[in-house]
Parts: C-alpha cells; structure tokens; sequence
C-alpha cells in the first residue's frame, strides 16, 4: 500500500465517518441488549421507591424487617388507576403499561394548567394517574401517590404517603430530581424525610395546607401539625416541594379521589 | 523505548496520576464517601482507560492530525456510555449513587492525557499496559481514601458495621466531615506527603525562596 496521506481531506473524512459509524453502532447495539434488564431494574426500584414512601422499607433496605421481599411487599398494594377530575376509577388501563407522565405530554390525555392553578410549574396535567392503596380489614392502611413539580433545576418526581385517616401524611420521598447535592439534594436525606411523618396535610376545610417553615410554630398549636422544617440554603427546592405536595393533595390533584375514598371506603368505583 | 514493566508498574507509585501529576481529583473527592461505589468507579475506569489506550493506539497511524482529539474523544465516550448502560443494567443501585459520575469518566484528564500523551505514540500492547497502570495507580489513591472516609465517616465499610456509631448503640461518634467532599483534599495531600516523603525524587525544587528577615529599617 503506498503511503498514506493521513491528513488529506478525504481521510479525515473517512475516519470521521467510519469512527462514528463504529461507535455507534456498538453503543446502540449494547443499548438495545440492555433494555430488558434496565426496564425490570427501574420498575423494581420504583416499587421501593413506593414502599419507602409509605414507611415500610428501611432506606437501604431490600427487604422489609420481618424478611418480606420488594416483590411480596409490594403485592399487598392494590394499584388502581383513578380520574383525577372525577376522582373515580378507570377500569381497562394497562397498569403495567400506564405512564402517568408521558400521558401529562399528550393533548388528548391531559389538560392544560393555567398559571394559578399550576403552583408545581407542570403545564400540563394528565387525566388519569395512578394510586397505590394498602388496606387492611378495616379499610385503607396506606395511600400512596405519584407527585412531581418543579424545583430549581429540574422537576422532581416522588411518591407521597398518606395514613389510614387520609389526611396525615406517612411519609415522602422522590426518586428523581436535579437539586443541587448538599442543598436541595437534601430531599433525600432519611433525617428529613422522617420528619414529614405525621404532618398533618388538610385543613378543617379539607384544603391542602401543608407548609415549609424556617421557624417551626410552638409545638403545641395547631399550625405546627401542618409544618415541617425548610431546608437550609434551598429556598427553591423548599418552595417547590411545598407545592408539590399542596398541587397534588388538592383540587386538580388527587383531592377529588380522595374525598371519595373518604366518603365511600376503598370499594367506590 | 520503556519496558513492560515499567509502564505497567510505574504510574502506581512513582507517577502516580492522583498523587503526582494531580489529575482526577474531581472523582476522587466525590465517589470516596463510600467503598462500594469507590470500587465500581475504579473498576469503570480501569476499564475505560484500559480500552481506549488500545484503541486508540490501534488508529494512531490513520487518524488525521487535526481530528485526533476529536476522535480520542468519541472512542473515549463510546466506552463510557457502555460503562454507564451495563451499570443501569446490573448496578442499578450503585449505577444510582454514582450518578453523574460515570458520565463524567469521559472528562477525567487521566483518561483523555493517557490517550494524547502515551497512546497516540506507541503500540497497542504498551499503550493498554500503560492504560492500566495508570487507571490503577488512580484506583489505589481512590481506594485508600474510601478506607478512611468510609469507617470514620459512618462506621462501616463496604456497607457493614465495623465501628458501633451512637446511633447504633455503640461509642462512636461519626466524623461528619469526612462525608464531605473536602476532607478527601485533606487526605489526598496527606498521601502525597507520604509518598514524597518515601520517594524524594517526586519533591518539586521551590519556585522560590523566602528571603531572611532583613534589619528594620526606617523610611527615608
């Protein structure tokens, strides 16, 4: 072979080409392959995500204290998908294939949000969404619910928890978000998420009103049940979480459903 | 010409990337807090740097002048990417915990100075040799810091207890600063002057020398 002209245009071309097309063949391959194995992980996750909402997996955990595996744990769940306008249930949605959030970005399957209604800087608002409801023989032991909404940097997405009575939260924790690490990246951090249980989420007129303080009341009176502890140097993170919550316990949220669910037990709909 | 050996066992020790040269020290001060996350990242970029010094050395003889960095660059993400996707596919916790951190292999200067510096000049063989030392001399810094952040930062290692902390039940009180990023520079400097101290050829002369204190003289 004479010698090559490495640096005559046609080579750097070539090479540009050829590389890319290497590369990426390889990457999309392995990407495809992988798929599989990516999708169980993240639905597994997900179902520790919910059961840590509701309190009943340790942080890092696998399994619950008395041995319970994700998947038994999670089996005492009922997933239901719900109206949100009606707060009744649908039937003939495919749970497993259901994503609330890709539903939020169809027209069809969503509403738009005007600047008012929408606190947790959604835009839009899917029609239907998911519920987790645990009960036991006298009625509902734990609802948990998909929320999201917009922090600082991003949107974060979690699962609240709610007791038995449907108005003291169990618990909140989000799966995803993009808070700054050691600021609003405290979200996660097991000490805060603690205090969230007990809090009281809806007033005498059943309005959500859940507030972050930076000066929790006196412990006695009745505001402080609905409080809990801002996060230092995250005003933001703060903000949008009290949002967060607030958005999706309320009216356009799950409000409708859970009043129902209140009114009639778990059988309604 | 440099022998196997020497490019294999020198950058552990006597070049040490983290301890002499002072590259990746970003990932160095974020994934030590604990040793399981510590091992996989070490793991990803042996791996990496492994792999791209080879492959990059397998082109060097046809990758125009003016691209090469370009091409360094798609190799060395390609690798990551792959890294990253196997992670999520059998790590996903740990996948979780590191994070952002994987993707920012692609911008570890250990990784990128191996395949400009060593790879784009030498044989395949070498250049993966060479790749490995020095992902492992990174790796030795990396997991000696998670053996001391780790255990006195939360009283565990590898995610069992070995010191009982307080809130245990047991005596010890974890050392909060040591989950924080920071204390890592402390130790890291502290390692370098172990190994300056063992290895003197590594003491860098002194850019300057601090004049004596001269007589006190007034103004005139």
């Amino acid at each position: 072979m004479a010698k090559l002209d490495k640096d005559s245009l046609g080579n750097t071309f070539f090479i540009a080409i050829f590389l890319c097309l290497v590369c990426s063949i390889i990457v999309s391959g392995l990407a495809v392959a992988l798929k599989p194995i990516q999708k169980l992980n993240k639905e597994l996750d997900q179902k520790k995500n919910i059961l840590r909402a509701a309190g009943l997996l340790a942080s890092n955990a696998t399994e619950s204290a008395d041995g319970k595996s994700i998947e038994q744990l999670f089996a005492e769940f009922t997933v239901r998908a719900v109206n949100l306008e009606t707060g009744e249930y649908v039937d003939g949605v495919d749970l497993q294939a259901y994503d609330p959030i890709k539903a939020a970005g169809d027209a069809a399957q969503s509403i738009s949000l005007s600047s008012d209604e929408d606190i947790a800087t959604l835009r839009r608002r899917e029609n239907v969404s998911l519920v987790y409801i645990k009960t036991n023989g006298a009625g509902v032991e734990k609802l948990v619910i998909p929320v999201r909404g917009y922090g600082l940097w991003g949107t974060l997405y979690g699962y609240l928890a709610l007791d038995g009575d449907l108005s003291t939260i169990s618990g909140l924790g989000f799966y995803s978000h993009k808070e700054t690490p050691g600021l609003g990246g405290e979200v996660d951090n097991p000490k805060w998420k603690q205090r969230w249980q007990g809090v009281r989420l809806y007033d005498d007129l059943g309005d959500p009103s859940v507030r972050l303080v930076k000066q929790r009341s006196p412990s006695a009176s009745t505001a402080a049940s609905y409080e809990v502890d801002a996060l230092s140097g995250a005003t933001f993170t703060t903000r949008g979480v009290e949002n967060l919550v607030n958005f999706w316990s309320g009216e356009l949220g799950f409000g409708p459903y859970i009043q129902k669910l209140k009114i009639n037990g778990v059988a309604q709909g | 010409m440099a022998s196997q050996k020497e490019v294999l066992i020198d950058p552990i020790f006597n070049n040490n990337p983290i301890a002499l040269q002072v590259l990746g020290i970003c990932s160095a001060l974020a994934v030590t807090i604990s040793m399981s996350t510590t091992l996989v990242m070490c793991i990803a970029v042996i791996f990496v740097t492994t792999m791209s010094n080879l492959a990059v050395s397998l082109v060097r003889n046809r990758v125009p002048t003016n691209i090469r960095i370009i091409v360094q660059m798609t190799i060395i993400s390609s690798l990551v990417i792959i890294v990253d996707q196997v992670l999520q596919a059998v790590a996903y916790d740990i996948s979780k915990s590191l994070s952002v951190f994987v993707g920012l292999i692609i911008t570890n200067c250990i990784v990128m100075g191996r395949a400009e510096a060593f790879a784009m000049q030498n044989g395949p063989w070498l250049s993966a040799l060479d790749g490995f030392g020095n992902a492992v001399g990174y790796s030795v810094i990396l997991i000696g810091v998670a053996l001391i952040r780790e255990p006195l930062g939360s009283g565990t290692l590898m995610g069992f207890e070995i010191i009982p902390t307080v809130a245990n039940g047991g005596w010890y009180v974890p050392n909060g600063l040591l989950l924080l990023a920071p204390s890592a520079f402390f130790i890291i400097g502290l390692f370098i002057w172990a190994i300056r101290a063992w290895k003197t050829d590594q003491v860098e002369a002194p850019e300057y020398e601090i004049a004596p204190n001269g007589q006190y003289k007034e103004a005139i």
